[in-house]
This record gives C-alpha cells, sequence and structure tokens, in this order.
C-alpha cells in the first residue's frame, strides 16, 4: 500500500486551509505515515457483508416543528466578529468562485 | 472580449444538444432548514441568525419536519420514488458565505429518485411532448449573503473586502436534478425554459414555495454539451449559473450550444467548467478557473439521525397532491373554450390563477381574461412588475365586470376604475365613489345636456338632421365633455340621433 | 487548609440545607484555595468570580426565603472548556479561541445553573479535547495533584485535577475516546462517560460528534450520579439525544448491592502492555466484587483490537469537518488580515497560528480519511469496525451484566514523557475507545494506588447502552467496599498540595 507523500500532506493542507510550514509538511508526512499504517488495520476486519455504523444508537426521524424561535440580536451575533461593518460581518476579499 | 458563436442553424445540423438541468427551491417555511430562525425576506442584516445557523462553536442542527414534507410533496409531484431510509451527508469545502464550511445536503442517499416530468413546448409543427427524467431531488441549506466592496466593478474580483449577512444561511433549499435529456434539437432551449417554467407551476402549486426567479427562490444552472451528429459520442458540458429567470433559461442554452459549437469546430476542447449568464449580453462568461477539481469529502452528518418517512404518510401526502398545472390548464382550456394562443398569453403573464379566481366570484371568463390580459397586464408591463404584485384582486376584477355588465359602468369607465384600483384608492366601489363616476345614463339628464349641445352647435345639428351623421361626433363630444365622460356615449348616441329625426 | 474544601458534595449540600454553611462563604472558600494553590496545578483557565458569587448569592436568597431548592443548589463546579458558558470566555483549550465570549449557554450550562450549582471557572484540557493528557493545551499543562510533576490525563485533565486538588466537589468532563474516565483514573478521582445521546451535545464544542458527551466528575460516586441526574435527559436541541427518561442513577449509586449480578472481565482489555500495579489493584477489586457476591465472568471481545485504529480514522475525519468553523471570519482569532491578503491566504494562516500540532495532526489525517479514493478504506472501513465492536458488546451483555476493565493501561506518566510519540500517548486510550465506538455508558472510579509508584489506579465499569444505572449501581458498591477496606476514601492519602512542589522538568 503506497504511503503518504510529502506532496499528498502538502495537498490536504490546501484542502484543510492551514499554511503548513515546510517543517510542519516534513514532520506530519512522517507522523502520518507511521499512524497510517497502525490504522490500516481496520481493513483486516472490513469486509463488505459488514455494514457501517454512523450512530451509536439507532435513532431516525427526529424533527422539529416549523416553528420561529427568537434568533440572537445582531449585537450577539457580531460579538465575536474579528471585523464589522454595516451590520455586518467584514471579511478580506475573497478570491475564490463563488460555490 | 466575447467567443466566437457558432450560427444556431448550423449548431442543429451538425450536433445533438444535451441537456440537464439543475433547480434549487428556496422553500416558503416559517424557520430555516435545522433552527428556528425566521425566514423572512428583506430582515435588517443578521438579525434572524442563531448559534446553529452561525456556525458557532457547539451549535447543533435539527431538521425541520415541514422541510421533509414539502421535499417529499416535490418528489411525488414529480413521480419519484421515496426513500424507505436516507440520510444527511456533510459536503466540506471552505467559503466564507458557509458558516461551518460545509454544507448539510444529501449525497448518496437522496430522500426522492428516479421521477419524470412531461413537459410541453411550442413547436413548428404545435405542441409536442418530452419526457424529462428527474435523477433526484434532495435537501440542504442556503448560504448567506456577501456584499463585495470596493474593486471597479463592484463584483468578486477587485473587491477590497466583503460584508456578509447570514439571514439567508440555513434556509432550506430543494435540489432537483434532472438527468440528461438527450437530442431535443432546435429546441432544447425552449424545452429547458418549458421544464423550468412547469417545474415551478407545480412547487407553486404545492404551496411550499414562492418560487420567484427574481428573488432566488428558484434558481436554474443549465447544463449544456453538444455530441456530433449520429456520432453517439457524448460531449464535454459546461455548467451555467446565474440564470435568473425563464428567458434567461431560454437565452443561456442557446448561447451555450453556439459557443460549444463554434469551439469544436474551431478543434479546441469544451473546458468542463461553471460559467456565469449574463443578463445584458445574453452571453457566459467563465468563472474562476480552480487547480484543481474540489474534493467535497462527502460523509454521513453525524449530528442528524437518518429520516425514515413513514409509508402511511407518504400515501397521505400523494393523496393531497393538488390538480397538475398542465392538467388544469387542459380543463380551463376546454371550460372557458379557449386556443391555445390564449391560454399561453395567459400563462407567460402570469395571469391564469388571477383568472381562475375571477371567474370563481362570477364573473365571465372572456371579460375576465379581457381585463387582465389586456388593460392589468398592460400596467404591469410599464410598471415591470408581475400582473399578480399589483393591488388589484381578483374579486375588484369580478366586481368592475359585475357593474359593467348591470350597465352601472361603461368600458372607459370601468378602466377608469381599474386604474384608481391599481393605484392603491381603494376597493371599485371606494374608487366609484370617491371620484364620483357615474354612469349618466337617465335620459332626461342626458337630453338636457343634449340639448345645450345643439345649442351650441347649429350647424353640427343641422348637418346630422339633413344626414351627414359623421357630424353627430362634435356633439357626442360636447356631451361626453359635459358630463365629464361619465355619460354612456352610445347611449348619447342613440338618443341625438333620435331626436335629430333618425 | 479549610475541611469545607474536602468535603463530598452530598456533605456540603446537607452543611447548606442546615444553613450552618452559605453558598457565598462555600464558593468563597474553594476561590481561596484555587487562589492559593492553582499556580502550582494549573487547573483553570479562567475564573468566573463575580459570576459565581452572584449565582451563590441568589441561591443563599433563595433558600433564605423558604423556596424549595435542588440538592445540588449552592454547589460549586468547574467547567471544562469545551462547553459554553454565556459571556464567559470559552477557548477549548486552544488559541484559537482565545477570548472569545459565547453568546449562548450549552445546554447542561443552562441546566446547572437552574438548579443553583455555581460554575467557578473553565478547565483547562487538551486542545479542543484531543489528547490524553492536557500537554496539548495551547495554555500549558495542567499538573496531577499526586505529584506535580506527572500529567493529570487527558483530555479533561483540568476538571479532574481540580476535584483531586480540591478546588470543586463537582466538575463537568467530555469524554470522545476517554477524556472523562482517564483523567479520573490517573488523579483517583470518580468520571463518568454516559450512554451517548443520554447528555445533550448542545454547546458542547464539537471535536468528533458521533463518540462526544459530556459528563460528571466527582470525587464520589454518589457525587458523579447527582450530577449526572442533573445534566442528564433529552434536547430538543441535539437530535442525537436520546428521549427517554434518565435511568435511575442515583438509586443505583445508594444501592451497594451487587449480589447476583454478572460482572464480565473484557479479556482483550488488561494483560500485556498494562503495568503490573494496576493489574494488580483491578484484580483486587474484582476479587472483592466476587467477596460481594457478584458473579465474575471472562467474555471475550474479540474485534476490541481495532477500536483503537477505528478512533484514530473515525474522530479525525468528523474533526476535520467540525473544526472547519475556525477559520477567521466570524470569530476567534484572525491573522494576516494586513497588505490585501485574501480570506483563502487569512484562513490559512489563522488556522496554521491558531491550531497546535496535535490538531493539525488530526485535521491532516482526518481530510486524508476522508478524501475520494480513500473513503472506502479508511473512514469507511473504520464505521463497518464500529459495527463490529458493537456487536461484540452485544453479545457480551447477553451473558453479563456489566464488563470491566483497569481504565487506563498505566498510571499518571511524566509530563513530556510521551509529548513527541503520538502513537504511544494513543495508546493511553485503548481500554476506553471501544466503550465511545459503540456508545455504552463507561465509569471509572478510584481501586487504589499502584505499589510500583503510589499512583491512583482507575477501574473501569461498561454498562450496556442506556443502563447506566448499572455502572452506578457496581461503582458505589465497589467504592463502599474500597473504602471500608481502605479505612477512608482513596484521595485522603494525597500529598497535601501546600506543601508539594513541582518538580523538574516541567514548564
Amino acid at each position: 500500500m503506497a504511503g503518504i507523500t510529502r506532496e499528498d500532506v502538502a495537498h490536504l493542507g490546501k484542502l484543510a486551509r492551514i499554511e503548513l510550514s515546510e517543517v510542519e509538511i516534513d514532520q506530519l508526512t512522517q507522523q502520518l505515515g507511521d499512524i497510517l499504517v497502525a490504522v490500516a488495520r481496520v481493513q483486516e476486519v472490513a469486509s463488505a457483508d459488514v455494514p457501517g455504523t454512523s450512530h451509536p444508537l439507532p435513532l431516525v426521524n427526529v424533527t422539529r416543528p416549523d416553528v420561529i424561535r427568537p434568533s440572537l440580536t445582531n449585537e450577539q451575533a457580531l460579538s465575536g466578529a474579528p471585523s464589522s461593518e454595516q451590520e455586518r460581518f467584514k471579511v478580506p476579499q475573497i478570491l475564490g468562485e463563488e460555490a | 472580449m466575447s467567443e466566437p458563436m457558432m450560427d444556431y442553424r448550423e449548431v442543429i445540423e451538425k450536433y445533438e444538444p444535451m441537456l440537464g438541468l439543475e433547480v434549487h427551491v428556496e422553500l416558503g417555511t416559517n424557520s430555516k432548514m435545522f433552527c428556528g430562525c425566521s425566514t423572512i425576506f428583506g430582515a435588517a442584516p443578521n438579525t434572524q441568525v442563531c448559534p446553529v445557523c452561525l456556525g458557532l462553536p457547539g451549535a447543533l442542527p435539527v431538521v425541520n419536519e415541514r422541510a421533509i414534507e414539502a421535499t417529499i410533496l416535490i418528489g411525488l409531484a414529480l413521480n419519484c420514488d421515496i426513500a424507505p431510509w436516507c440520510r444527511f451527508a456533510r459536503k466540506n469545502y471552505f467559503y466564507p458565505d458557509m458558516p461551518k464550511n460545509f454544507q448539510i445536503s444529501q449525497y448518496d442517499e437522496p430522500l426522492c429518485t428516479n421521477g419524470y416530468l412531461d413537459v410541453e413546448f411550442e413547436t413548428d409543427e404545435g405542441m409536442q411532448t418530452v419526457r424529462v427524467e428527474i435523477e433526484r431531488v434532495h435537501m440542504e441549506e442556503d448560504t448567506g449573503k456577501s456584499l463585495h466592496v470596493g474593486g471597479s466593478t463592484g463584483r468578486i474580483h477587485g473587491a477590497d473586502y466583503s460584508l456578509l449577512d447570514y439571514n439567508r444561511a440555513g434556509i432550506p433549499l430543494i435540489e432537483i436534478v434532472t438527468k440528461m435529456v438527450p437530442d431535443t434539437g432546435k429546441y432544447a432551449p425552449e424545452v429547458a425554459k418549458a421544464y423550468v417554467a412547469e417545474l415551478r407551476d407545480i412547487v407553486r402549486s404545492l404551496g411550499v414555495s414562492d418560487v420567484k426567479m427574481e428573488q432566488g427562490s428558484l434558481r436554474c444552472d443549465a447544463n449544456v454539451s453538444l455530441s456530433p451528429r449520429g456520432s453517439g459520442i457524448l460531449g464535454t458540458r459546461s455548467e451555467t449559473k446565474n440564470v435568473n429567470s425563464l428567458r434567461s433559461v431560454e437565452r443561456a442554452i442557446r448561447s451555450e450550444m453556439q459557443r460549444h459549437g463554434a469551439r469544436l469546430a474551431a478543434g479546441q476542447k469544451v473546458h468542463q467548467e461553471t460559467r456565469h449568464f449574463h443578463e445584458d449580453t445574453g452571453l457566459t462568461t467563465p468563472g474562476r478557473s480552480k487547480e484543481t477539481a474540489e474534493d467535497y469529502r462527502y460523509f454521513p452528518e453525524p449530528d442528524l439521525v437518518p429520516v425514515a418517512p413513514d409509508a402511511a404518510w407518504i400515501e397521505k401526502l400523494r393523496a393531497s397532491l393538488p390538480e397538475r398545472p398542465s392538467l388544469r390548464r387542459a380543463r380551463l382550456k376546454s371550460d372557458w373554450g379557449v386556443p391555445d394562443l390564449e391560454m399561453s398569453a395567459m400563462v407567460n403573464a402570469g395571469v391564469l390563477d388571477l383568472v381562475e379566481a375571477t371567474v370563481a366570484q362570477g364573473a365571465d371568463p372572456a371579460r375576465a381574461r379581457g381585463w387582465w390580459l389586456g388593460e392589468i397586464a398592460r400596467i404591469a408591463n410599464e410598471k415591470e412588475v408581475e400582473a399578480n404584485s399589483l393591488p388589484i384582486t381578483p374579486e375588484d376584477v369580478a366586481r368592475v365586470v359585475e357593474l359593467v355588465a348591470a350597465g352601472d359602468l361603461t368600458d372607459k369607465l370601468a378602466r377608469q376604475v381599474i386604474e384608481g384600483v391599481i393605484s392603491g384608492e381603494g376597493a371599485p366601489d371606494v374608487v366609484i365613489a370617491a371620484r364620483g363616476i357615474k354612469v349618466v345614463s337617465d335620459d332626461s339628464e342626458l337630453m338636457a345636456a343634449i340639448e345645450r349641445a345643439i345649442a351650441a352647435e347649429p350647424a353640427a345639428a343641422e348637418k346630422v338632421r339633413n344626414g351627414i351623421l359623421a357630424a353627430a361626433g362634435a356633439l357626442i363630444g360636447l356631451v361626453m365633455k359635459e358630463t365629464k365622460g361619465q355619460a354612456d356615449a352610445a347611449k348619447v348616441r342613440e338618443l341625438l340621433l333620435a331626436h335629430l329625426g333618425h | 487548609m479549610s475541611d469545607l474544601v474536602t468535603k463530598s458534595a452530598t456533605e456540603l449540600s446537607s452543611l447548606l440545607a442546615t444553613g450552618e454553611v452559605s453558598a457565598v462563604e462555600l464558593a468563597q472558600a474553594h476561590f481561596t484555595r484555587i487562589g492559593a494553590l492553582d499556580a502550582k496545578v494549573h487547573a483553570f483557565l479562567h475564573l468566573d468570580t463575580e459570576g459565581a458569587l452572584a449565582q451563590a448569592s441568589r441561591v443563599d436568597k433563595a433558600r433564605a426565603n423558604g423556596e424549595k431548592l435542588s440538592l445540588l443548589a449552592g454547589i460549586p463546579l468547574a467547567l471544562k472548556d469545551v462547553i459554553v458558558q454565556e459571556g464567559v470566555p470559552t477557548t477549548a483549550g486552544s488559541k484559537i479561541l482565545e477570548g472569545w465570549r459565547p453568546p449562548y449557554d450549552a445546554t447542561i450550562t443552562a441546566r446547572m445553573k437552574a438548579v443553583g450549582i455555581v460554575i467557578l471557572g473553565k478547565t483547562n484540557c487538551d486542545e479542543f479535547a484531543m489528547g490524553s493528557s492536557t500537554e496539548n493545551s495551547a495554555y500549558g499543562p495542567t499538573h496531577n495533584p499526586w505529584d506535580l510533576s506527572r500529567i493529570p490525563g487527558g483530555s479533561g485533565g483540568g476538571s479532574s485535577a481540580a476535584l483531586a486538588a480540591f478546588f470543586a466537589p463537582l466538575a463537568i468532563g467530555t469524554d470522545t475516546g476517554g477524556s472523562i474516565r482517564q483523567p479520573a483514573a490517573v488523579t483517583g478521582t470518580v468520571g463518568v462517560k454516559p450512554t451517548y445521546g443520554g447528555v445533550s451535545r448542545y454547546g458542547l464544542v464539537a471535536f468528533s460528534s458521533s463518540l462526544d458527551q459530556a459528563g460528571p466528575c466527582a470525587r464520589t460516586v454518589l457525587d458523579a450520579a447527582l450530577l449526572h441526574e442533573t445534566i442528564a435527559g433529552h434536547d430538543p436541541m441535539d437530535a442525537t439525544s436520546i428521549d427517554a427518561p434518565v435511568p435511575a442513577v442515583v438509586a443505583a449509586a445508594k444501592m451497594r448491592d451487587v449480589k447476583g449480578m454478572r460482572i464480565g472481565v473484557v479479556k482483550e482489555l488488561g494483560g500485556e502492555g498494562y503495568q503490573v500495579g494496576v493489574r494488580q489493584r483491578f484484580d483486587e477489586s474484582v476479587a472483592l466484587l466476587a467477596e460481594l457476591g457478584a458473579e465474575i465472568v471472562e467474555v471475550s471481545c474479540p474485534h476490541f483490537e481495532y477500536a483503537l485504529p477505528a478512533y484514530y480514522l473515525i474522530a479525525p475525519s468528523e474533526c476535520s469537518s467540525n473544526l472547519a468553523r475556525f477559520d477567521a471570519m466570524r470569530f476567534g482569532l484572525r491573522v494576516g488580515d494586513e497588505n490585501g491578503r485574501s480570506a483563502e491566504e487569512v484562513m490559512n494562516l489563522t488556522r496554521d497560528a491558531g491550531f497546535g500540532a496535535e490538531v493539525k495532526r488530526r485535521i491532516i489525517l482526518g481530510t486524508y480519511a476522508l478524501s475520494s479514493g480513500y473513503y472506502d478504506a479508511y473512514y469507511g472501513s473504520a464505521q463497518k469496525v464500529r459495527t463490529l465492536v458493537k456487536r461484540d458488546f452485544e453479545a457480551a451483555y447477553e451473558k453479563v451484566d456489566v464488563l470491566v476493565s483497569p481504565t487506563s493501561p498505566t498510571t499518571a506518566f511524566k509530563i513530556g514523557e510521551k509529548a513527541n510519540d503520538p502513537i504511544a500517548m494513543y495508546l493511553n486510550d485503548i481500554a476506553t475507545i471501544p466503550v465511545n465506538l459503540a456508545g455504552n455508558g463507561g465509569m471509572s472510579l478510584p481501586c487504589g494506588l499502584a505499589p510500583e509508584d503510589g499512583l491512583p489506579v482507575g477501574f473501569q465499569i461498561i454498562s450496556p447502552a442506556m443502563r447506566d444505572d448499572l455502572m452506578y449501581r457496581v461503582g458505589g458498591a465497589l467504592e463502599a467496599a474500597l473504602n471500608d477496606k481502605w479505612g477512608g476514601s482513596m484521595l485522603s492519602q494525597i500529598p497535601a498540595l501546600e506543601s508539594a512542589l513541582i518538580q523538574g522538568g516541567v514548564a
């Protein structure tokens, strides 16, 4: 099984929006390589006839009625904002394409 | 710098267009998809937000039951299978308008699958029908709104910063995806438009959304690819966003077909990309290109439990489905004895519901149509709004029709009343009273006015006596002037002519 | 040292009820002790003196008015800093949330406030609850009151240390892979992870959504039960919370009777890799339970050896997504917002500056495990192991009422000893993790000091889902029997903190 490469880690850093330094990339490549070997053991028993469990308890259909509940005030909403203007969150220029 | 376009006829000759349409419907629920914040449009920024829809640390989503119901209704109306068990999934990507930097959506387990919608469209040979197959209908949540500040165009490129309002974040969004619609030839744009229009009508008839494209409660992404005619080779598709009206759907598809055609003819590849439609030019431009395709890393949403709609409930919902709009149109057409063209005109002007409601109040169908398609549609066009947003109701129009039928209003006076109602002066009877609108039909009053007119224009009266009936016009005009237009002109003419020996 | 601070919540409750002490006096006594000694322990990240005294005062007034109050009204409590408390700094042990004051209360915070519990402050923890030693806190480690050069366990070392240091009689922790139970074990205190869904997660800063649970921490099993009943129960704001009555844990804690109960010793959780003294104290406790009339059965849970690797795929995957919201846009740290940098650049710089190494490691690992092409091999396979672990538990519970094991393979290790070896660190949770994967309830209570180092050993009891009362029943009985044997609680043997010195090699 192919190990994780530096390029992989650098790419993952981009996907996860973390500006990893070269040193961090090196360290992570090595550490994650070891960890992945250890965790890959799960494949030993993960056969096709075993379904995955995403929730520990078999709950279904938990919903809430379509009723309005009090919202935060504008002040509360913006209270933690690094920057705000005109009652909105102010963020630096967005380069990425609109989703 | 615009891209080359192939002549449309040439495109059709050489290529088979393949269509895909993705429509997002913003539900009109009272509260958001995963929290109790209000969804009312136009509130002050960031006043309809809470820890959940702001994505604050520690907050958790809980599903709105009405959103599930609405999705099932849409799925049933589109002849879909409803999944007996499905889950939500996280779609992970970073964007400032998405507070959690993941969107709760559905991935490989949508609530509704495998449906279809039969769509009618106009061709040279008359109305035709095509079956558009529906791949899936699923639930997700809307994003916040960003306001880009600075920069020369006010669009993203060159903006200095952005301001974010999360009132819209978390509003329920239903995504309806078609399977690829194969070769519809030159009618691809019309088919697309007709599909979106019919889908809109269906969703509106379910009462789950106001589906207003111009307000964003109905959004359409159009996918187009071209396959060389007869080759069986599928082309690369492009996705076009920002298609904000039915007309834009048509134009965007046509424009993309032409653009693809030009590229293929020049031996160039069509890029699989997302493009932005421009209302002003009718053309598309590329969105910002990405170095790598986004990997959304979907996994089942651990904060929500599966949705397993009860079969009996689904059947109850199915039984509650309203009459399909196309069937309703056929029924009305037959009831009213109205040609296709007039039906289309009513649908296009968005007045069909209003006409039907007016008829339900007792008005004659032809008269009802006349007002809505005529005077009222004209005023709506002038004001650049939809007829159903004018402050005049079917009750108002029915009352006017009643008054005209009873002879209490002439057509001319009725038009004044309609204008008055639309101006906000009140209901028809209020307008009539306030403006003192009254048909003068009392014979003695009219005779008195007629005699005064004859006295004022003896020469004209003499001409009429001598058989030059056209001269009556001047006299009638005087009477109308004196009665401030409230006399029934036909009646005046009748009395005048009789008085002058005819 | 004021006697008050060593009392249990139950004892303090009586004193408050009879008026021998007021809630304000009680709070002040604890603040005094904290003020004198927390510099050595570093259990707290923030003390809410004003808020706590105001709450204590309210409780005293209510009592004076003759209002009927909860047993826990006026009792001081230490709250792990991953639980939001309105207006009070909540950092989750991270720089990326430094100074953030939430605009809302977690459901459990609101419930505790409503019964009059006096929240003294927020306790230290591994950053975003990721760790087994509290060394991953961005604000420096917490020291084990038994030996200040050692770790107090993690991720909830601050809460457990606060209890062992007598800074509060009650605490709240959270447990994703053992973060309540393992600190309880190495500090000689009681910690309970309720059945998943038993306690609301609304307001718990998410680490791994399908594994996280908040739970009660205390110095006695009964105290933990009282707190458990206060915080547990259905919450409409948490779709994963159980809509059923809270199991009768207080009654169970008082029963002190295990006659006829079948207690399963898990073969795979013990043996090699477990410190000798840990195994010894565990075996002694099992024997004691047998003396009390329980039937001891050996059970095998063959898939438990895969639980650790599965956990280290599921938890990082979920956390890579849960932590995406920390992007400098709406709250928290923002770095690099000058010189016309883009939002993306600011996000990248902030997250690198604001997250510590372990958090980054798990985010990258989780991003990898979820990425296309790898999902089936990693995350998908881990979810299957989860099913197999659940099945092992279900099969075991056909034969026994509860399962038991040592909580942790070792006693408290030295600060710095395992900090550079992530995998060695992960192994601390080898006995606790299977419980989170399956969603069962788990408790750790003190069962003795290891002979070789004199440090606390924890005894883990695992109950079937939604039967938390069973672990309280066994725990309560064992605790009573052990206290009888020792002639007092184990914590009464803790070296006095006043004279303790922080020893070499510690920041």
